[in-house]
């Protein structure tokens, strides 16, 4: 089981153990843990899922689709590490995995 | 009121065409669209008034098709039907990459985090200013006292617009909605008249334009277009039709929630009871009227390419309408839609903002105007009571209130 740790902006920290084939987003709703809201659901179509990924995790995220490019474009505080989290989709690989979040989804 | 429509159940399917603004004005369209959503979801019908158009009516396609930028165009307009006139302003929802994506990034610092920040405080003074001068046990028409007056002075602020005057933008945001379909829309005006009205708000914004392109850049709306090298060389008709693209998505929306929040709290007293006895569920209460009232009915667009759909052919050119209205009432998506409930578990799960580039620009300002409206009423008033059913608004695309008559009782 990938193992995640999401930091809350003010730096609370949530560690929880995620399942194969769900994604980063799914993977914190489905833990209650806050600062992610998802409205879309999981389409890539809101950019209210918007994280932070740790530096050295950052090679093994793969490339951002076109259509996340487009979307990171309407959120607030956009980074190299930014994704959104419901494009990243869990495996063994990712086991400890530390994600960010931003100070408010925009 | 109009004469009462067809039930949609005695129509055969291919004829069903769920566009008619009686229908909408008359509150007939839900079980239009119940049928649609259930039998045709991607359904073509040639309709009278607004010609050949598909309608899409459940969630997961209105993301899909809303997502699609590609696709599905967003020119050279969004909401159905075409101007006999020709008379068609450019504006940035109405434009597809890169052109689009441009001149959104040079308005939405206006609505940034940090700017609502320092909105709040302004809001929250007026919106007490409101309230408090309210008549206590006596009718009147909410739309009008409240949810037009902080609207307007809320646009008023945005576009940093002669406040004095802030009445206009709520007069031209009207105007500039009005189906030109029809031989005589909803104002009693023809197609001319609303063009004329509109030169008006043109020549009065070209104005505002100069003064503001000669001084220091501000984080007005005005001042931002003015001052930034992909908006400060806009044609006069494209300056016009972004005005009025963010004087109608800063307007109408966000008026018609707040009646809306009256009203469907008054439908659903239980609701109201469970607000009042837990006002930290201001919050999903906010997101969940958004959903219930879909203040935009629907959005327009074009295919750019032969493509699929459900099941069904959609060729190139073809207009294809995404029904906002209906898809927040899916039930495969959104338990016990029609219901109004303030604590609904993931509220924000609703197509009223859209998805995909186009997406609502200020909906956080949105919610935030709403959530200070409702955290100062609770504070004031024990009940908004309703005392009559709601007159609407003539649209397929505008789903909004004219009178709501209701009575404030006290703490």
């Amino acid at each position: 089981m990938p193992r995640i740790t999401y930091i809350e902006f003010n730096g609370t920290e949530h560690t929880v153990d995620g399942t194969g084939g769900d994604s980063v987003m799914e993977t914190a709703v489905k833990n209650e843990v806050p600062g992610i809201d998802a409205d879309c659901g999981g389409g890539c179509a809101c950019a209210t899922c918007h994280v932070y990924i740790d530096e050295v995790w950052l090679a093994q995220m793969g490339e951002r689709s076109p259509m996340e490019v487009s979307m990171l474009n309407l959120a607030e505080g956009v980074a190299d590490n930014s994704r959104l989290s419901c494009q990243i989709s869990l495996n063994e690989s990712l086991d400890g995995l530390v994600v960010r979040m931003p100070e408010s989804q925009h | 009121m109009n004469a009462i429509l067809p039930d949609p159940y005695t129509i055969p399917l291919d004829k069903l065409d769920p566009s008619n603004p009686d229908l909408f004005q008359n509150q007939e369209h839900w079980a239009y669209f119940e049928r649609l959503r259930k039998e045709d979801p991607v359904h073509f019908v040639d309709s009278e008034v607004f010609g050949p158009y598909w309608s899409v009516t459940k969630f997961q396609d209105i993301m899909y098709v809303d997502s699609h930028h590609d696709l599905f165009s967003s020119e050279p307009r969004i909401v159905l039907g075409h101007s006999k006139i020709d008379f068609e302003p450019p504006m940035f929802i109405a434009m597809d990459p890169p052109r689009h994506d441009e001149q959104r990034a040079v308005v939405t610092p206006a609505v940034a985090p940090k700017q609502l920040a320092e909105l709040e405080p302004l809001i929250r003074g007026r919106v007490q200013a409101v309230l408090d001068g309210l008549p206590v046990g006596e009718s009147f028409n909410w739309v009008d006292r409240v949810s037009i007056e902080l609207t307007t002075q809320m646009l008023a602020t945005l576009f940093d617009f002669p406040f004095e005057e802030r009445h206009l933008l709520t007069y031209w945001s009207d105007v500039a909605t009005e189906n030109p379909e029809l031989d005589v829309n909803s104002g009693g005006r023809t197609e001319e008249d609303r063009r004329d009205i509109l030169m008006e708000c043109q020549q009065r914004f070209m104005e505002i334009w100069k003064e503001r392109a000669g001084q220091t850049p501000k984080m007005d709306l005005i001042s931002l277009l003015a001052h930034s090298p992909a908006t400060a060389k806009m044609e006069p008709m494209e300056l016009l039709g972004n005005m009025i693209l963010l004087i109608v998505g800063g307007n109408d929306t966000t008026r018609n929630t707040m009646s809306a929040s009256v009203y469907a709290l008054n439908k659903f007293p239980e609701q109201y009871d469970k607000l009042r006895a837990d006002p930290s569920l201001v919050t999903s209460m906010i997101s969940e009227t958004i959903r219930w009232q879909t203040p935009l009915g629907h959005m327009r667009r074009m295919a750019t390419q032969d493509t699929e759909l459900a099941g069904k052919k959609i060729k190139k050119g073809d207009i294809v309408v995404m029904w906002y209205v209906s898809g927040n009432r899916d039930e495969d998506v959104i338990e016990n839609a029609n219901d109004y409930i303030v604590d609904r578990a993931r509220a924000r799960h609703h197509v009223s903002f859209g998805f995909g580039i186009h997406r609502c620009m200020g909906n956080r300002l949105a919610e935030m105007q709403l959530r200070i409206l409702w955290e100062e009423i609770l504070q004031r008033f024990s009940k908004v009571e309703v005392l009559a059913e709601p007159e609407r608004v003539h649209s397929n695309f505008v789903m909004g209130y004219t009178d709501l008559q209701v009575k404030l009782h006290p703490l």
